[in-house]
């Protein structure tokens, strides 16, 4: 699989140093060079300096055709936005993006984002491991709909909008995200 | 009309300060709390100092009830889930982002955002029109993006020289409305004849722009169609 990341921190990087030891295609981009420091030095993938919010800089990496696109900077809006850029606009395939505020990762979720929540993924680590209740709320929420409904169209205006294939992945932008998450 | 401002620096102030002297009732939100202290001393009790991303910061700020929510802050990803939040989850009716970089522009708008102001675009357009070019300026965006209002300066080799709108077979969808001759601006009437170096202002749709080129402009510009 072709695997593409955003943000090089703790788990982009651990992520990418595992996908890339199954032998996956790993590509990882983060705005500070310093950050690729995290990765071993047994890592055969690329790290790429660059702006995952950034259009250009996605396509150059091979968003367009990634299998997986994850989104993980320490920015929930940020992550929004290239996840969104992704799915989109290049039409990759299963895309997830961070969003750490519960209220907008249940809001992205409802608009077609497969979200992940660090808050309450860990809230209820912490809790189920205290015996506690947990919220109940699941910390990846596969996107619950598609109010935005505009993948289909925005994919094919980024890409002539002919040929079968290209209404193909254009459709299922948004939506595959949800179900095969 | 309630208009809230999301982002309190130099444009949101700014932009505040002129809604507010027009009568329109505003609230500010800006998530710096200097800042935030330092619009309330100059504007008076309008600023909510929180982040206007989060949900619930924004429902405190009366987005629900809002008229146009505009998101001016600095970011552009900041501003397209002030936009994304305000319009879906609250269901304001018209939503303004500031745009920084202009290749954002089509995806803001396909993403829901009413409309964009992009300075980065305005100040390209001002410098295009201070160059002597022998192709179209893009003057400004309207109609959710799909329309572009267009200058074309008449050169002596314009086919359109000469001649009378009527007698110019314009592309469907596309109008032309008024020129600029010697500076002053005049209306079009279907019989005027245009001259050199008339600026023709035309709406038209991102298609017919070639068609208004080879019209107004001709196929033999100097390169060709650059702003095509």
């Amino acid at each position: 699989m072709k695997i593409v990341i955003v943000g090089c921190g703790r788990v982009g990087a651990a992520l990418a140093e595992s996908y890339d030891a199954a032998g996956h295609q790993v590509v990882i981009l983060d705005i500070s060079t310093r950050a690729f420091g995290r990765l071993a030095s047994t890592f055969r993938g690329s790290a790429v300096r660059g702006d995952g919010t950034d259009e250009d800089t996605l396509r150059r990496v091979g968003a367009e055709d990634a299998d997986v696109f994850l989104s993980l900077t320490e920015g929930d809006n940020r992550n929004v936005m290239a996840a969104q850029v992704a799915a989109e606009g290049l039409g990759a395939k299963r895309v997830i993006a961070k969003i750490n505020d519960p209220v907008r990762a249940a809001a992205y979720a409802e608009l077609g984002l497969t979200t992940l929540c660090r808050t309450t993924l860990v809230a209820d680590a912490v809790s189920a491991h205290l015996g506690l209740p947990v919220s109940g709320q699941s910390g990846i929420r596969a996107s619950s709909g598609s109010r935005a409904g505009h993948g289909r169209e925005l994919h094919q205006m980024y890409h002539g909008g002919s040929g079968e294939t290209n209404g193909e992945t254009g459709a299922s932008a948004g939506d595959t995200t949800s179900r095969e998450a | 009309m309630f208009i809230l401002v999301v982002g309190g620096g130099k444009v949101g102030y700014y932009l505040a300060k002129e809604l507010i002297e027009n009568g329109h009732e505003v609230v500010i939100m800006e998530k710096d709390h200097s800042r935030a202290d330092q619009i309330t001393d100059e504007l008076g009790s309008i600023v909510i100092s929180a982040d206007g991303c989060e949900g619930t910061s924004l429902g405190k700020a009366g987005c629900a009830r809002a008229d146009i929510v505009a998101a001016v802050t600095g970011d552009d990803e900041d501003n397209l889930v002030i936009c994304q939040m305000a319009k879906h989850h609250f269901d304001v009716p018209r939503t303004i982002a500031r745009v920084n970089n202009p290749k954002n522009e089509e995806l803001f708008h396909h993403l829901g955002v009413d409309e964009l102001a992009s300075p980065t675009r305005m100040i390209l357009g001002t410098i295009e029109q201070d160059i002597p070019v022998q192709e179209l300026l893009h003057l400004a965006t309207l109609g959710e993006g799909r329309l572009e209002l267009i200058e074309a300066h008449l050169q002596a080799d314009s086919p359109a020289v000469g001649r009378t709108p009527s007698q110019l077979a314009m592309p469907e969808g596309c109008a032309l409305f008024g020129i600029i001759r010697d500076g002053v601006a005049v209306p079009l009437t279907p019989d005027m004849a245009l001259r050199e170096s008339d600026k023709v202002i035309a709406i038209g749709n991102k298609a017919c722009e070639r068609a208004l080129h080879l019209l107004l402009i001709g196929a033999t510009g100097t390169d060709g169609v650059a702003g095509a």
